[in-house]
């Protein structure tokens, strides 16, 4: 189980949050202008990154606030936590 | 007690417990284990083996031990396999052997181990692969006859509790090294936590005669365990086993209060511990040799048998042989001729040493360059036969083999958290690579035996983490021990002596020597594999004495170094973990919170059937006495239908939407138009996932000019308000609009049927009701019986109907004026099933039950609704040619060719009335009632190309029923244009 830092509330246990993916997946601007592969692209592939990866995750059972993480996949250490609109650490 | 020693032990001979094992009334000691009480009972005899029913005696002395698994109690409070190594003995404590029938002493099943050269490993797989289902047939007769325990008859009547800690420093294991790395840690003023397996702290030097300044080592390492306890700053948990490491220092601990406290209200404490440092110092384990016969009760680790006789003063054997590879079982010679056994040693090793050198002159038989090639007894060891240099056999008589084969430091949680292992030619074993940040593994676990260069490295470890965290060490220097017993030193490595007989390399899952050659020849490599096919450390002790023992057997046959042959990774948990200590406090009612709705009690008090959606309990059908459910929901149904009925409707799922920016929302989350709704207006919304399939649907008002009210389904409110913050905050920031959860803030009454609106007037309402003030799908706000309300014209039910909204508070005032008028209109309450009846006879969906994260609006037959104005999550997903198709499954009507048939919910759509092997599915059933109002039964569900397949007969097909033949229809089947709810 992880201890995650909030950016609003400090370090909490793995268990007030979820995940929410990949970070910095933009979503197309006019989905109907392009093609079904772009598309399938934003919708489904994801980097599968080993080692630091840019990830959303939510204080779900907390503050209720999405923010951005930068965790290393392969020692599971948490570089860094920051809110969504601001640049990375 | 005839094998107790008269003198000596940590036991209090003044503190007699009674006990029982298999009915015979016995004595032990406080300070006993319920191993060490057998053992002084002059019990070796516990068990028959899980595979071949073999006799077996105690082993080991501690989480190794594979034999002596035992039943602990009876009724709720039983506990199974239990290693009575480390079961502290308890006054009236009754245990019993697992497998044995009729009696311990003479098996019936023991018929397993003659036939044990037709039962090798993979037997089973090999023998019951086939035919399909046979092999639930075999179960039956081989799963009682490999029994493990026997699980308690009831709930578990114990209390649990969880605790969290935080703490810098976390030292594991509470030996010498761990306590002298804990005190050095202390006196900087770190704060630190000492967990130890044990109640006692000591370690190996419980059962040590090493020395500090002429006074017994254990006395020092008592009173450092005096001193940590009296700072604030040091916590020690005794009785306490770290089962796991995880990620990030993340240890996970049980601690058994009641192991210390008999009477503690609490079991066991279960610790989830972080810290910043973490020292393990969780010891070694000796390890056996396979060879013919080692398991016969009797043949015990020489650690074990030290450690029984120093520790609890128990002779395991008057007549003892030690065979060993290396110095350390030359301690157990001299504990047993101390005690008075008569003892010969048996040392593999080509040369004589300083050790043996040192026995024969204590007065002690040595035989250098021998081997133990097979034993002799039945119950329990009777003779050995040594084998020398020059392949002269000899028999001893004796009734104890004492065995070393080396030692296995107790890596496990250094692997847990991935950390590596390194090959140590000096042991024959793994030792940690320190390779894990913050974490050092310091004493016997890094393989460091001798006491002093052990005390040493704990310190420096301790200063390096004291240093770590900022903390000045002070000059806490180790005292300077005088070893009473040598280390594994001179060790040379022997796995297997050859002989006649099954050699037993893993005892728990009876895997012999011979089922690792056969892995081998039937061409398995990797030790994972060859694992995996003999079920080698696949007991409930994970192979804490077999599997470097068995990797070791591996490499010679294969003609390469252990290291080369890999080890496996050892995983949580380190000793079972009782599942009542992760519970905790989280069961029964507080296993997940009940929701109730204000009106609860009052469907109660009516005998309501209640169900659970998600975690709200609502009423399904009000049965009248002697009323099945289908008699109550079909009355329920009609009595809706040709007069009034009243839905609790207050778990629908309502969220507050309110900002400039409330309208662009739900354009971006609906595949329906928004804009043009007014103010006192509401609509019906579809909403997809990007994938193009229906997440939720729901009605929404417009409450206001940036005023929305959202409602979603019951089990889908959390699900849905965490998708629009989602969106709001991680792709739509800009967008000013703020989302509250209103679920629980209101109680939601819908009434429905045609007399609705004479009940509306009668309550007294300030609303006008009539068609052209209120029409279909509009709102108004007002007072209902006094009450300030909102009043939605909507219909689930296909009714003329009326959802009267207000707060919680006064929900069960209002539900309390609508019955007092009962009689008059003749209101009929109506659950969940009734509601789901009448909207299926209306062809409308329920997500999560018709719609299963695979169906799209297109599916559904709402490609209608998708605007073509304006974009929408899922939207561009819907024109994938895949969902394009016009062969996907559609949303239908079922109707059974006979009125009364209803099909099971879940059944295969197929064409033909004879289904025979492979039979290709059309489609599938989702709802599925008896429809009162139509009389006849109904279902609603997918088709491939379904819409253009009305009129077809197909069959729907499930286990139970067989084939029902069916007619494709239109999912509406009542009221298609819908006059009665928009009755004038
Ligand atoms: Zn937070």
């Amino acid at each position: 189980m992880l201890l995650i830092t909030c950016p609003w509330c400090g370090p909490r246990d793995e268990s007030e949050f979820s995940y929410g993916g990949e970070a910095d997946i933009v979503r197309p601007p006019e989905p109907e202008a392009i093609d079904d592969a772009a598309w399938a692209d934003y919708v489904f592939m994801r980097t599968n990154t080993r080692g630091l990866h840019r990830e959303q995750w939510v204080h779900a059972h907390g503050c209720r606030r999405w923010f951005k993480a930068e965790r290393d996949t392969v020692t599971y250490d948490i570089r860094a936590t920051w809110p969504m609109n601001e640049e990375a650490p | 007690m005839k094998a107790r020693l008269p003198t000596g032990g940590r036991i209090d001979r003044d503190q007699p417990l009674q006990f029982r094992f298999n009915g015979q009334a016995l004595t032990g000691f406080a300070g006993d284990t319920l191993a060490s009480a057998l053992l002084a009972n002059g019990i070796h005899l516990v068990n028959r083996s899980v595979k071949l029913h073999r006799p077996r005696g105690i082993i080991g002395r501690g989480p190794e031990e594979p034999n002596a698994l035992l039943q602990l109690g009876e009724g709720a409070t039983a506990l199974a396999d239990q290693r009575a190594t480390q079961v502290v003995l308890r006054d009236g404590m009754q245990a019993r052997s697992i497998n044995g029938y009729p009696s311990l002493k003479f098996d019936l099943m023991a018929i397993f181990d003659r036939a044990a050269k037709l039962l090798p490993a993979g037997f089973y797989y090999k023998t019951f692969m086939g035919p399909t289902g046979w092999w639930e047939q075999y179960e039956k007769i081989i799963r009682p006859a490999s029994g493990m325990g026997r699980v308690p008859d009831g709930p578990d009547p114990d209390r649990y509790e969880k605790r969290d800690l935080h703490c810098p420093v976390v030292v594991v294991g509470g030996g010498p090294a761990g306590v002298m790395a804990t005190l050095v840690l202390a006196r900087a003023g770190v704060p630190v936590t000492l967990a130890h397996e044990q109640s006692q702290f000591g370690g190996g030097w419980l059962a040590s005669r090493s020395s500090i300044d002429g006074a017994p080592a254990q006395d020092w390492l008592e009173a450092a365990i005096v001193e940590l306890s009296q700072l604030e700053h040091v916590t020690l948990l005794p009785a306490t086993t770290v089962f796991g490491h995880y990620d990030q220092h993340f240890l996970g601990a049980v601690e058994r209060v009641s192991e210390i406290r008999p009477n503690a209200p609490l079991r066991e404490r279960f610790w989830k511990i972080r810290c910043q440092h973490l020292i393990l110092a969780a010891g070694a384990i000796e390890r056996s040799i396979a060879f013919a016969n080692n398991d016969r009760p009797g043949v015990m680790t020489a650690s074990a048998v030290h450690e029984y006789i120093e520790r609890y003063a128990v002779l395991p054997g008057r007549q003892a042989v030690v065979f060993t590879n290396n110095d350390a079982a030359y301690a157990t010679a001299h504990s047993l001729h101390r005690a008075g056994a008569q003892v010969e040693i048996v040392d593999s090793r080509a040369q004589s040493g300083e050790q043996a050198q040192l026995a024969r002159q204590a007065g002690m038989a040595v035989h250098i360059n021998t081997q133990v090639s097979n034993t002799q007894g039945r119950l329990r060891v009777r003779s050995v036969e040594l084998r020398h240099a020059d392949q002269r056999c000899e028999r001893l008589p004796c009734d104890l083999l004492a065995v070393s084969g080396g030692w296995n430091p107790s890596v496990h949680l250094h692997s847990h958290a991935r950390g590596s292992l390194q090959w140590d030619d000096a042991l024959a074993s793994f030792i940690p690579q320190q390779d894990l940040a913050g974490v050092e593994s310091i004493g016997a676990m890094a393989g460091v035996f001798d006491p002093n260069a052990a005390l040493a490295g704990a310190c420096e470890a301790a200063q390096r983490a004291a240093t770590a965290l900022g903390y000045a060490t002070d000059a806490t220097r180790a005292p300077v021990i005088n070893p009473a017993e040598p280390g594994p030193t001179g060790l040379q490595a022997l796995w297997r002596v050859a002989g006649r007989g099954p050699a037993f390399v893993d005892m728990q899952n009876d895997v012999k020597a011979s089922d690792i050659e056969l892995a081998l020849r039937e061409g398995y490599r990797s030790i994972e594999h060859v694992k995996r096919y003999s079920v080698l450390g696949f007991g409930t002790d994970q192979g804490k004495l077999g599997n470097i023992l068995g990797l070791g057997i591996v490499s010679e046959l294969v003609g390469m170094t252990p290291a080369q042959v890999g080890t496996t990774t050892y995983r949580p948990a380190w000793t079972p973990v009782t599942f009542g200590a992760l519970v905790g406090t989280e069961t029964g009612a507080l296993f997940d919170p009940i929701r109730y709705t204000p009106m609860h009690d009052w469907h109660v008090a009516r005998g309501a059937v209640f169900e659970d959606v998600g975690q709200w309990k609502r009423a399904r059908y009000y049965p009248r006495a002697g009323e099945d459910m289908d008699a109550a929901v079909a009355r329920e149904c009609l009595a809706t239908r040709d007069g009034v009925g009243v839905l609790d409707y207050s778990t629908l799922g309502k969220i507050d939407i309110q900002g400039p920016d409330a309208v662009t929302l739900l354009e971006r989350v609906m595949v329906n138009n928004w804009q043009k709704l007014g103010i006192g207006r509401c609509r019906y919304g579809l909403m997809l996932d990007e994938n193009g399939m229906v997440l939720d649907d729901g009605v929404t008002a417009r409450l206001g000019d940036q005023h929305y009210l959202m409602s979603t389904s019951t089990g889908g409110a959390a699900r849905v308000m965490a998708w629009l913050e989602q969106w709001l905050q991680t792709e739509w920031p800009d967008l000013d609009v703020r989302l509250t959860s209103a679920t629980d803030q209101y109680a939601t009454i819908s009434l429905a049927g045609p007399l609705s609106r004479a009940l509306m007037t009668d309550l007294g309402t300030d609303i006008d009701l009539s068609a052209s003030a209120f029409p279909f799908m509009s709102l108004q706000t007002g007072t209902v019986a006094g009450v300030a309300a909102r009043v939605q014209r909507v219909s689930f039910t296909g009714e003329l109907g009326f959802e009267i909204t207000v707060s919680a508070d006064y929900g069960a005032h209002l539900w309390e004026q609508i019955f007092l008028r009962e009689s008059a209109y003749a209101i009929t309450p109506y659950g969940t099933e009734a509601m789901h009846v009448m909207r299926a006879e209306k062809g409308f969906i329920i997500v999560g039950q018709d719609t299963d994260g695979s169906i799209s609006p297109l599916d559904l037959g709402m490609a209608g609704m998708v605007s073509a104005r304006k974009d929408c999550l899922g939207k561009r997903s819907l024109m994938r040619s895949e969902l394009q198709r016009d062969d996907r499954p559609q949303w239908v009507g079922l109707k059974p060719k006979a009125a009364d048939a209803v099909i099971a919910e879940g059944a295969q759509i197929i064409a033909t009335a004879t289904p025979q092997g492979e039979t290709p599915m059309h489609g599938w059933v989702t709802s599925s009632y008896f429809a009162p109002r139509l009389g006849y039964s109904f279902a609603l569900g997918f088709v491939n190309a379904g819409r253009t397949r009305h009129g077809e007969t197909l069959y729907a097909w499930d286990l139970d029923a067989g084939v029902i033949e069916l007619e494709v229809t239109d999912p509406i089947q009542y009221d298609i244009e819908g006059a009665r709810q928009n009755v004038e």
